[in-house]
């Protein structure tokens, strides 16, 4: 099966609407298929990667460890967009620190994040050959 | 007549807070739930509008769900009171009426 890239697109914040958590799930089925998989997080979405979620005051489950082992299934393109963070009052380092370990570099621990403008974002939309928004 | 209004919708996403914040009268109390908790947050492109309507308005956030979003108690906009569900339940107790906005 041809490999193709397959993008989703993450714009609502989690917990308050399924979208965040249902997009997760996508995410992972995508990988299984060993597709070229990338995902951005631009508007509330940028909310689904924050640092220190902790839902026990909600009772719902927090899902939010689960984008820390996207990099175990070779996920490791995690677009955010620059605008929508600030926006929102928030930085790089409001968001978890999320890591991909490189196999051929001696296992090193690279970010996956990559922090873009919207319009390199527009750029790498424009590459993708499926495109799945939330 | 007191009325204590919900939000429950982020302000980056719908209008509910904008529409609320206009149309609630003086002495009502706005309450931000769910993701409306976000409207909470100081620094962002809506903090100035929420700032805005607390000399005639008090204004709640749930805590549990700013905790929920990671989002800290130490970063809200000076003047948001932080309640549990029990002070929900007394909110609600002290108005007259619950106004939605869902």
């Amino acid at each position: 099966m041809a490999t193709k890239k397959f993008m989703f697109i993450n714009r609502k914040a989690p917990y308050g609407t399924v979208y965040a958590l249902e997009s997760l799930e996508v995410v992972l089925i995508g990988a299984a298929f060993e597709q070229d998989v990338s995902l951005a997080f631009i508007g509330d979405g940028v909310y689904q990667i924050a640092k220190g979620q902790s839902t026990d005051g909600i009772g719902m489950k927090n899902f939010s460890p689960t984008y820390k082992a996207l990099g175990d299934y070779e996920i490791t393109k995690l677009y955010v967009e620059k605008e929508s963070l600030e926006a929102r009052g928030l930085t790089l380092d409001d968001l978890m620190p999320l890591v991909w370990e490189d196999e051929d570099d001696d296992y090193a621990e690279k970010p996956s994040i990559r922090l873009v403008s919207s319009a390199e974002l527009a750029e790498v939309f424009d590459d993708q050959d499926v495109v799945l928004s939330f | 007549m007191s009325t204590l209004h919900t939000v429950n919708k982020s302000p980056f996403e719908r209008d509910s807070l904008s529409s609320c914040i206009r149309l609630a009268a003086k002495g009502h109390s706005i309450l931000l739930i769910e993701d409306g908790a976000l409207g909470a947050m100081a620094g962002t492109d809506h903090s100035d509008m929420v700032a805005g309507v607390m000399k005639d308005v008090s204004v709640y956030v749930l805590g549990p769900d700013l905790a929920a979003r990671g989002m800290s108690e130490d970063r809200i906009i000076d003047g948001i009171q932080v309640v549990d569900y029990s002070g929900f339940v007394e909110l609600t107790a002290k108005h007259d009426t619950c106004q939605s906005w869902l």
